[in-house]
């Protein structure tokens, strides 16, 4: 097993408060020079990224115990702890995590032209908690980072948004936060329920009645299934993500809405796994549901952010469905869906982003024959896209296909409605990509220059991904297996749920 | 114990007392008025570092107590005071306010307060709150050629004269049913079986919630509040928003928990049902506020209620969860007074959320520092109000008031609405005037050590929550 010490330095830590210590020496630079301002967050994320990478080197494949560890008192009147590391579950987060800051730099080097200084700075600090809330092990520390991470988000799209930016602000903030307060309210009932602690490990050594845990689990889906977003809680996500500005977007549709998902995996299912199983039917309804309903309204959208956006509510569905199947194939094709739909709708945004940048408009009526004007530009639209519909040899066939079989093991019938959902995914984007690339050229669209250097360094870095993971998705699966199974393994332990708490809880 | 060693544990109020009327005084000898500004900032140094040296114990027959619980509010009307202090110096000048009584006023405010917090006997609690009460009341007023400011004051006069009335009118009855007013030895009465189940004793029960319910703001006693606290001087409302508060909280607890702890009366329910409203009330009618001053009045009507959980819970735990909540309070919500003060200049009043229009482009670090305040105030982390928060609610889920504790959530998501529409108005939208800010050195001293207490206290509270806990010993 990896330790901090082995390697010299306390990779999570440094890989957490790098950037926000970085934040607050991009506070010290003075407002006029911009150009310094990005230079110091483009090298301060890009030097995370490289400290980071260690994770994936390093990290012992063949343990399902958390690796990394780093643990501290912190707040000792309340118990709590500073309690960081990862296992085959949160490592890859990570590195997505501090691979998209860079992108997010990049893409906002000439996109974003007022209150430079305080983008930057909400773009360090943001970076900094969402890496917290993968590796954090204790509850509070977790729940920190969580809620920490919500007042950059709040600013990014409220300030730097679209035109309906305010409003989508707000509802992120409001939606979130209620879900947020709800999980609060469990973790404190947990932590006297489970011998007065927040370390996540040993309250997950412990076994709740089974009244107790269905609440909890209400308690933490409101949190998570808000982030995920789930239907009927996903509202706030066309908004966020459209009105977002292009880095807002990548965060939110890369690492944000994937805080939910992880989230179950990392809670729900091994802290009560009799409530997980009980209540799994009613997470595959609401999953297949999601699937169905994303991406027939995709079918209708006229605005490309949205258009993507409730693609994602779409895919989400997907790594929820794979989530509560409860088997291996199941969980594994989740998780990896959720790094693809980071890397590929991350992408997508980008591309959005790049063509904003030059149009100033997301109508998709206002493009066409773009392939003309933007080959290169096309070429990449037309990878990620195939890549979104789940092409054989790109990345989002191998995540799709693990989670319908997984859901076809657990309901024959969630895995058949849930297969119509790409079909419905194939037809939207692929009628996005004609209107927006063939038919006759726009007249509006003629002199466009095609991505330079920046934008194309930008987006190769998840090119690669999409064929790597498309090719060689082993490459990526083998970090999860042993945690994958152990948790599994678990769920069968625990989760059969005793018939008379059932009747129980039926009764009431 | 002798009579001088019983006046030592008194040193603190002797002290304050003394320097009180010195500043009083220096009103005559001195024109400038900022010497009396640090002559009352000096003097409440003095008193903080006094009470350090002085002894705890009871004096007089338990009417007077010097101890922990006593201590960490004596030091959380002590910042409050220092706090406002610092902060008025430019504010009384721009108002054209400037009169040295002001100062020696907050000083006996902030005596009456520290003999509140110290009473173990209910006459000397109501001497305590008649002087910090009859001071408020001046400060109210204090700027007299502006009709709002005196309606403030009248009003908070009467409504004053009424809750001291409830509040004479329940001892009396404590005292008709118990033959004493210490409050230790009214535990004792209310421990024997029988004396349960009086009438006399519900109904003082009741007189005094609803005297000390006026006094932190509680609803359905608020509706002075949102008044008196527009109308009062900035720094005024910012001082009363949290001293007198505090000092309400300190004597609430003391008497409830130490004096009818054990009694039949269902004090916790009635509580439980005004900490509800109280959350409601405030944190709904604030959302349709345009006033920032009448907004923040209606938020610290709301926080009356997250702190009220501590004193329902009854257990040590909850207790020093609540005086960790009102410390905390004390700095974001100064903190946040602070910047409406610093926004005040001759033009412009920075009353007006539209005042707070585009701040983030004309003043980037003052709406920085609001920005802290306003999510500190709704309770995210890492800011302290998010400790605050937490640890209440995690001492009124250990007492088994989960239901209480949701409700509180609920409403505490719902206050972020309008602390985020003052983090709107600043960061997104454009500015229509450019306001020009001249802030005094101690103002500028004064919010930055309040932000970077907020930050402090929200990453590493354990000190603070310790404190509390070890000064808890009613």
């Amino acid at each position: 097993m990896q330790s901090a010490s082995t390697l010299g330095y306390p990779i999570l830590t440094t890989v957490i408060f790098l950037p926000i210590i970085g934040a607050l020496l991009v506070l010290c630079i003075s407002r006029g020079k911009e150009l310094w301002i990005k230079s110091a967050s483009l090298f301060l994320l890009t030097l995370t990224f490289v400290l980071s990478l260690p994770l994936f080197v390093l990290f012992d494949k063949a343990s399902h115990s958390m690796q990394f560890v780093e643990r501290q008192e912190w707040i000792p009147a309340l118990n709590m702890q500073y309690y960081l590391g990862v296992d085959g579950i949160s490592v890859l987060f990570i590195l997505l995590c501090s691979l998209l800051g860079i992108l997010c730099v990049l893409i906002s080097w000439n996109a974003i032209t007022s209150k430079v200084k305080e983008f930057y700075i909400s773009l360090l600090l943001i970076q900094g908690a969402m890496t917290g809330v993968f590796c954090s092990l204790d509850f509070i520390l977790f729940y920190i980072f969580w809620e920490a991470m919500l007042i950059p988000m709040f600013l990014i799209i409220g300030v730097w948004g679209g035109p309906r930016r305010v409003y989508s602000a707000v509802k992120f903030f409001l939606y979130t936060l209620v879900g947020s307060l709800l999980m609060l309210i469990g973790i404190i009932v947990l932590y006297y329920q489970g011998g007065r602690t927040f370390d996540v490990m040993v309250l997950m050594g412990q076994q709740y009645p089974f009244s107790l845990q269905f609440w909890l689990f209400w308690a933490f889906f409101a949190a998570f299934a808000v982030k995920v977003p789930m239907f009927p809680v996903h509202t706030w996500l066309p908004d966020a993500h459209t009105e977002a500005p292009t880095a807002g977007s990548v965060i939110l549709a890369g690492i944000l809405i994937k805080m939910g998902a992880y989230g179950f995996l990392r809670f729900s299912l091994p802290l009560f796994p009799q409530a997980a199983v009980a209540m799994a039917p009613y997470m595959l309804a609401l999953s297949v549901v999601a699937i169905i309903y994303g991406a027939v309204i995709c079918l209708v959208q006229t605005d490309l952010k949205r258009l993507i956006a409730y693609s994602s509510v779409s895919h989400m569905g997907f790594v929820t469905l794979g989530i509560f199947a409860l088997n291996a194939q199941g969980l594994e094709g989740g998780i990896l869906q959720m790094l693809n739909h980071g890397v590929v709708t991350g992408a997508l945004f980008l591309m959005v982003g790049v063509l904003y940048e030059r149009s100033h408009t997301r109508e998709i009526a206002n493009y066409g024959g773009l392939a003309s004007v933007l080959p290169v530009y096309a070429s990449f639209f037309m990878v990620f896209t195939l890549a979104s519909i789940g092409l054989p040899g790109l990345n989002g066939f191998v995540g799709e296909f693990l989670i319908l079989l997984g859901g076809f093991k657990a309901s024959a019938l969630a895995g058949v409605l849930s297969a119509t959902g790409i079909i419905i995914g194939a037809a939207y984007m692929l009628l996005l990509y004609q209107k927006v690339f063939f038919q006759e050229t726009n007249p509006k669209v003629q002199g466009y220059t095609d991505m330079d250097a920046r934008e194309i360094l930008t987006l190769l870095p998840l090119l690669i991904l999409v064929v790597w993971i498309g090719v060689y998705p082993n490459a990526f699966l083998s970090f999860m297996h042993v945690s994958v199974s152990d948790l599994v393994l678990r769920l069968a332990e625990h989760g059969a749920v005793p018939l008379k708490a059932l009747e129980a809880a039926a009764l009431k | 114990m002798d009579f001088w060693s019983q006046l030592q544990v008194m040193q603190p109020e002797m002290w304050m007392a003394g320097l009180a009327m010195v500043v009083l005084l220096a009103e005559l000898m001195f024109q400038e008025k900022t010497v009396i500004a640090l002559l009352s900032g000096v003097s409440v140094a003095v008193v903080a570092v006094v009470n350090l040296m002085t002894p705890s114990g009871a004096a007089f027959g338990n009417m007077f107590l010097s101890d922990g619980y006593a201590l960490f509010f004596k030091y959380i009307f002590y910042i409050s005071a220092l706090l406002t202090i610092f902060i008025s110096v430019r504010y009384l000048r721009v108002e054209d306010i400037n009169h040295g009584e002001y100062y020696s006023l907050i000083l006996f405010s902030t005596l009456g307060m520290m003999i509140m917090a110290s009473a173990g006997d209910l006459i000397m609690l109501y001497l305590g709150l008649e002087l910090m009460a009859l001071s408020t009341y001046v400060l109210a007023g204090f700027r007299r050629s502006d009709p709002k400011s005196t309606e403030a004051a009248l009003k908070y006069f009467m409504l004053g004269a009424f809750s001291s009335a409830i509040l004479l009118y329940g001892i009396s009855l404590v005292y008709s049913y118990a033959g004493t007013t210490i409050i230790s030895d009214i535990a004792q009465k209310v421990k024997d079986p029988g004396f349960r189940g009086s009438g006399q004793l519900v109904l003082g029960v009741v007189f005094l919630i609803v005297a000390f319910g006026f006094k932190i703001a509680a609803v359905p006693f608020h509706m002075w509040a949102p008044d008196v606290y527009e109308g009062a001087p900035t720094p005024v409302t910012a001082f009363m928003s949290v001293g007198p508060k505090a000092a309400g909280f300190a004597v609430l607890t003391r008497v409830f928990i130490v004096g009818f702890g054990s009694a039949s009366v269902d004090w916790q329910l009635i509580l439980s049902v005004m900490a509800v409203l109280t959350m409601g009330v405030g944190n709904i009618l604030a959302l349709s506020q345009n006033n920032i001053k009448r907004m923040l009045a209606y938020s610290s009507i709301a926080h009356a209620g997250y702190a009220l959980l501590g004193v329902i819970a009854a257990t040590p735990e909850g207790v020093s969860s609540m005086m960790n909540y009102l410390f905390i309070y004390a700095f974001m919500n100064i903190g946040a007074f602070t910047v409406v003060i610093l926004l005040n200049s001759k033009s412009s009043k920075g009353e007006s959320l539209d005042d707070y229009e585009g701040l983030a482009k004309t003043h980037p670090v003052l709406s920085a520092l609001m920005l802290v305040f306003m999510f500190s105030l709704t309770g995210i982390p890492p800011t302290a109000g998010f400790m605050g928060k937490f640890y209440v609610f995690q001492a009124a889920i250990n007492a088994g008031y989960t239901w209480l504790v949701i409700i509180a959530v609920i409403f505490s998501a719902i206050s972020a609405y309008f602390y985020l529409r003052v983090v709107m108005y600043m960061y997104m939208r454009d500015p229509k005037t450019t306001v020009e800010l001249l802030p005094a050195p101690t103002e500028t001293v004064a919010v930055f050590f309040m932000t970077m207490m907020v930050l402090y206290i929200g990453v590493l509270p354990s000190y603070f929550i310790q404190l509390a806990r070890t000064s808890m010993s009613l």
